[in-house]
């Protein structure tokens, strides 16, 4: 039976058959649940409804992030090259970098330029939900807008960062080769997989909120672990004397994954004995992580879309 | 048995801690012919079937508890959970039906549960129970969370527009109307920090109301911007309720809701206690 209060607003809204329950009510007019999460493919068509704010979105963030600086948009030049240089002062001279790789700079800032970028959009993506709930609270939007946002807006700002790389290379005297052409689908598969991670952050960054404080280590053990200072084959298997598996599995997290493909295109004297190619188990491992990721990220952020904004 | 009298003592008499001041509660008077703006069709657009919204509120650190390390750690070691983390039971039990045509105003105090009444049809907040049920997609009021202010209002006109759900053409359409529905003229290449509160507000309402909306939720954004302003959304208000939308509209300000609105629905501590025609419910507000 209907409930008191339910009769009660129907018989006051107009004395019509004054019992039925509210929910036939309005079944009877076709009116739906406000709150209904759309089917997986509808919501990827609504996603893509969205690009345009996406892309607004992303840009604008952009502008405004140095907007109170002197320099303004300069410093989107100006952060990676003062970065390059902390650390080749840093590990190149003072650490006296790395006996066994020729071309150091360009191997340590090739694995920096790439691992930042994937850390810069993980962070970025992990508060893309929370930092946005009044946002989230007063307007309708797939919520995978937020963290593809934020991972537009690192891929706007990778753009200068690889020309500030390409031109930091070519100054070590490793001249462009056709390889380079290569660039844009190392970039592509990497942005797939940021994509994806940052989908997943962004859900877990909703609900577990020490996330935020927790990110840094994480992002810095992952650091550590994608041999990005160091040669993870000389340190883990010739000094530390561990099995070659161990070396594979540390090769097969995707930030190494991409950074050593881009060095096999960039440095000349990466791996020789491949030339300018990845060793297979890299390619095939950037692949899957992307593909991976992207599907991944995009079912698990879905999955809890009608959530975000509560708490 | 017992259930069904306690459920009905609901309804009569709000709360049994507050014994009821005013005992006319919840029940229309008026029959529905009456309503001063005979356009109700008899369709609903909003269904509201006993709504319950909780919600949790984090980093509300209550007085005795002082917010240093070690209490914090003493506080896990003796599992006591987060209690940074409130959970606010802030709308209870509330229902309606809105029909076609109606600009409904929404009063109470602050903390009432105005607000959450909006989101929570807008869609925006899950029903912790109950169930709202639309037609069409509800929207709020309420592109000022994706606006910029370090942004040219030019940009964030494209900006909300685009956050609305628009289409680039849509946008191109809309731009000149929006400059000069918020009178805001040449302020429009400047960036919105440097704007005044009030054209601040214009350019929002303007922003926002550019969309054409089914069901269109208020929340206070009336209350700014000068008279001559006020006029001019009061009469997009009653366009929208002319080409058969539905309005809600929440605010302080109780001579807007009385020329506004057909209906009125008061809210106290997250319950309806009236809900009726605005001259008899904003009296009674103003007595209570």
């Amino acid at each position: 039976m209907s409930q008191p209060e339910s009769a009660v607003a129907d018989a006051q809204a107009g004395g019509r058959s004054g019992q039925e329950p509210l929910a036939k009510l309005a079944k009877r007019y076709g009116l739906r649940r406000a709150i209904a999460r759309p089917r997986f493919p509808v919501y990827l068509r609504q996603l893509w409804q969205r690009r345009h704010f996406i892309l607004t979105y992303a840009t604008s963030r952009n502008v405004t992030k140095y907007s109170n600086s002197a320099l303004g948009q300069l410093w989107q030049v100006l952060t990676p090259l003062l970065n390059a240089g902390i650390y080749f002062l840093m590990f190149g001279l003072i650490l006296g970098g790395n006996k066994n790789i020729d071309n150091y700079p360009a191997f340590l800032l090739t694995g920096m330029f790439i691992f930042t970028f994937t850390q810069r959009t993980v962070t970025a993506g992990a508060k893309s939900i929370s930092g946005n709930l009044s946002m989230i609270r007063a307007l309708h939007f797939p919520r995978a807008s937020l963290p593809l946002a934020y991972t537009i807006q690192e891929l706007q700002q990778l753009a200068i960062s690889m020309g500030v790389l390409l031109a930091l290379v070519v100054a070590t005297q490793e001249w462009p080769t056709w390889y380079w052409l290569m660039i844009p689908v190392v970039l592509l598969l990497q942005t797939m997989f940021n994509v994806g991670a940052g989908l997943v952050v962004a859900r877990l960054g909703a609900t577990m909120r020490d996330l935020n404080q927790l990110l840094p280590f994480i992002t810095r053990t992952w650091l550590y672990a994608s041999g990005v200072f160091f040669s993870i084959q000389d340190k883990v298997v010739d000094a530390a004397q561990l099995p070659q598996w161990v070396a594979n599995v540390m090769y097969l997290n995707p930030a190494a994954s991409f950074i050593e493909w881009m060095r096999e295109i960039l440095i000349a004297t990466h791996n020789p004995e491949y030339g300018h190619h990845p060793p297979p188990m890299v390619w095939m491992s950037c692949v899957f992580w992307a593909v991976f990721a992207l599907g991944f990220g995009f079912w698990f952020f879905w999955r809890s879309e009608e959530r975000y904004g509560r708490g | 048995m017992a259930e069904l009298t306690k459920e009905l003592s609901q309804v009569k008499g709000d709360k049994p801690a507050v014994p009821g001041k005013d005992v006319r509660v919840h029940p229309n008077p008026e029959p529905p012919g009456k309503r001063p703006l005979d356009v109700p069709t008899g369709t609903p657009t909003v269904i509201v079937d006993d709504l319950h919204i909780v919600y949790r509120v984090y980093g509300a650190a209550s007085d005795n508890e002082k917010g240093n390390a070690v209490n914090a750690l003493t506080r896990i070691l003796k599992r006591q959970g987060r209690p940074q983390m409130k959970e606010v039971h802030a709308v209870k039990g509330v229902t309606f039906v809105a029909y076609h045509g109606d600009a409904i105003g929404i009063v109470g105090r602050n903390g009432s549960g105005k607000s959450t009444l909006l989101r929570a049809i807008a869609g925006l907040l899950p029903p912790h129970e109950g169930a709202v049920y639309t037609d069409g997609q509800p929207s709020l009021l309420g592109v000022n969370a994706a606006l910029m202010r370090e942004l040219t209002g030019e940009r964030n006109i494209v900006l909300g527009c685009y956050a609305m759900g628009m289409t680039p053409a849509e946008v191109r359409e809309k731009y000149q109307e929006i400059v000069d529905f918020s009178g805001i003229d040449e302020f429009v290449q400047l960036p919105m920090s440097t704007y005044s509160s009030g054209m601040g507000a214009r350019l929002r309402f303007a922003i926002s109301s550019a969309k054409t909306h089914d069901v269109l939720l208020i929340d206070e954004a009336l209350a700014t911007g000068d008279r001559e302003f006020r006029k001019k959304s009061e009469g997009r208000i009653r366009q929208i309720r002319e080409s058969a939308g539905t309005v809600f509209l929440v605010a302080h300000d109780l001579r807007v809701i009385e020329e506004t609105c057909n209906r009125v629905i008061w809210l106290h501590k997250g319950k309806i206690k009236m809900d009726g025609d605005p001259k008899e419910v904003i009296a009674a507000y103003n007595k209570g």
